[in-house]
């Protein structure tokens, strides 16, 4: 049964309000909640290992598919495997997410393993939301691990929109691109951490047929004494463009590293990285008090546009 | 109605203490448009940021509509109807220019009709720029222009712009002129302009001249026009010997 308090996390990852259409799965405390498959989008649960297989067939066209993850209790952990075999020729939207109502004082986590097999000529937009929050009274910690493997057929590109909104105590994600002949990967990635929470992101995209093309864009702001720390690597071994830019706001006492990596394995490789850390700059501050804001209202409107 | 009284702001340098402002004061009445001129360097500036709170004073008062808002924050001042055009605005990751208009008039929404108006006193067409992130990939002239947008949609009392005209096509500042001259005709509000450029001049009710951390001169275009264009001969010793050798 969906509750307001499931409703409201539905809305937050997945933009979700009321039954989607079209094929989705809602996994709520490890359990299917709702399920449903479409003429081209078949989902079924995996036998052997908790999670489930996403089959979409070749030639399918402007479909989208929804397989939020919510958690309710407190003291959950789950591993969850989700793969997604996507056909030829296929222009798809995969909106995944996950989010954790703490409602105890033990830690929630949530564990997931998500590989792409994307056929050729294929286009897939998919996005993940990830956000946490306890219950009055509670302080249980929310953790989430998330991964993502895409194996990217030729000519086919995979956009990939990443948010942690806020409240997850602690993460460490792993993002994988193997891209072929002629296919693009582009990762937006943002994330905001606060308190004492803890983020570590790993990004690595492998550039291995002639013409693919890789691109990170990392957006993060850092508050009150969180830490976070990025390792985007993006490898060419064809005739390939690759940029990755990390771009991070630091505040109060947080800390940020930030160590990109570009590896050559081919004289037509053209590979570039931009990495940035900063705090907000004065005069954006004093601009936005002149627009009649305060200095918190003008930090909060800074960070919320730079991780829009 | 603004009033300054003996505004004075000092600073600590390598070489000691330096006076930026010398017991500035002066009353600029509603609805007048006021520009400040003089040479760089002359204090025009920091006087402006003193009215906005950017700048706070070492000494002296300073009196908005009968209230002392001396020791009042930026933020406040802004509340009373008080706005600033920065002489080189600051850019924002992810800000949208729709995003800054919307904050800037204080209200949660702003129609395209609205926020047209506002770009187009400045030049800009809005379907080009509404939903372009105010960032580095605009040039200085776009920020600048989207800067005096943001000032003109806060409909404020007071509106203060440093060197509107500094890095604006002809084109535009023509433009931007003419919105100058209409705030003013239709007594929108109280403008302080700080400006070199003689079409801007033309326009003021008065003009002061601010010079070495002190008001120089003060009086209407006729009056002072004729001051600056002398001062700006007698300041260069290349042009006076040739005044004085004909």
């Amino acid at each position: 049964m969906i509750t307001d308090v499931d409703a409201s996390l539905l809305k937050k990852i997945a933009d979700l309000t009321g039954k989607p259409t079209g094929a989705f799965n809602i996994r709520k405390d490890s359990g299917c909640e709702a399920r449903q498959s479409t003429e081209h989008i078949e989902i079924t649960p995996k036998t052997d290992t908790p999670g489930i297989d996403i089959r979409i067939k070749a030639g399918t066209k402007n479909e989208a598919c929804h397989i939020p993850v919510i958690i309710s209790k407190t003291g959950l952990s789950e591993m969850v495997y989700n793969d997604f075999y996507v056909g030829d020729n296929c222009d798809v939207e995969i909106v995944a997410g996950c989010g954790i109502h703490n409602s105890g004082c033990s830690e929630s986590r949530h564990d997931g393993v998500h590989t792409f097999y994307i056929g050729k000529n294929s286009r897939v937009h998919y996005s993940e939301k990830h956000y946490g929050e306890d219950a009055e009274g509670a302080d249980g910690k929310n953790i989430m691990n998330p991964q993502t493997i895409v194996y990217l057929g030729e000519n086919s590109t995979m956009q990939m929109d990443t948010v942690q909104i806020k409240g997850i105590d602690s993460t460490k994600r792993f993002t994988k691109f193997v891209c072929e002949k002629g296919a693009e990967a582009v990762l937006t990635e943002r994330l905001l951490t606060h308190g004492q929470q803890s983020a570590t992101s790993e990004v690595e995209i492998e550039l291995n047929g002639a013409d693919s093309k890789g691109r990170v864009v990392s957006r993060s702001g850092a508050r009150d004494t969180s830490s976070q720390v990025f390792y985007p690597r993006m490898v060419g071994n064809d005739k390939c463009f690759g940029h990755t830019q990390c771009d991070s706001i630091i505040m109060d006492d947080a800390k940020i590293r930030s160590i990109p990596e570009i590896a050559a394995n081919s004289t037509d490789a053209q590979l570039i990285h931009e990495a940035a850390i900063g705090k907000i700059a004065g005069d954006q501050l004093l601009k936005l008090e002149t627009l009649g804001l305060t200095e918190e209202q003008a930090e909060d409107t800074i960070l919320k546009g730079f991780l829009a | 109605m603004l009033e300054l009284k003996n505004i004075c702001y000092r600073v600590s340098t390598a070489d000691g203490e330096q006076d930026i402002l010398k017991n500035v004061s002066a009353v600029i009445d509603d609805h007048k448009l006021v520009v400040f001129t003089g040479p760089n360097g002359g204090g025009k500036t920091t006087l402006a940021k003193v009215i906005m709170g950017l700048v706070h004073p070492t000494s002296g008062q300073i009196l908005w509509n009968g209230q002392d808002i001396t020791g009042l924050g930026i933020t406040e001042r802004a509340k009373l109807g008080i706005s600033y055009g920065f002489q080189q605005p600051p850019r924002f990751k992810g800000i949208t220019v729709h995003d800054l208009l919307v904050l800037a008039a204080g209200q949660d929404k702003l129609s395209k009709d609205q926020c047209c108006q506002y770009l187009t006193k400045v030049g800009l067409c809005a379907n080009d720029y509404l939903d372009r992130e105010v960032d580095v990939s605009l040039s200085g002239g776009e920020v600048k222009r989207i800067e005096i947008a943001t000032i003109l949609a806060r409909h404020s009392d007071l509106m203060i712009f440093d060197e509107p005209e500094a890095g604006i096509d002809l084109w535009s500042f023509a433009r931007l002129t003419e919105t100058f001259e209409q705030i003013h005709r239709q007594h929108q509000s109280t403008m302080i302009i700080i400006s070199h450029q003689e079409r801007i001049i033309q326009l003021a009710d008065e003009i002061i001249v601010v010079a070495g951390g002190e008001i120089r001169h003060r009086g209407s275009t006729e009056e002072i026009f004729p001051l600056i264009l002398a001062d700006t001969l007698g300041s260069c010793p290349v042009l006076t010997k040739e005044e004085h050798n004909r």
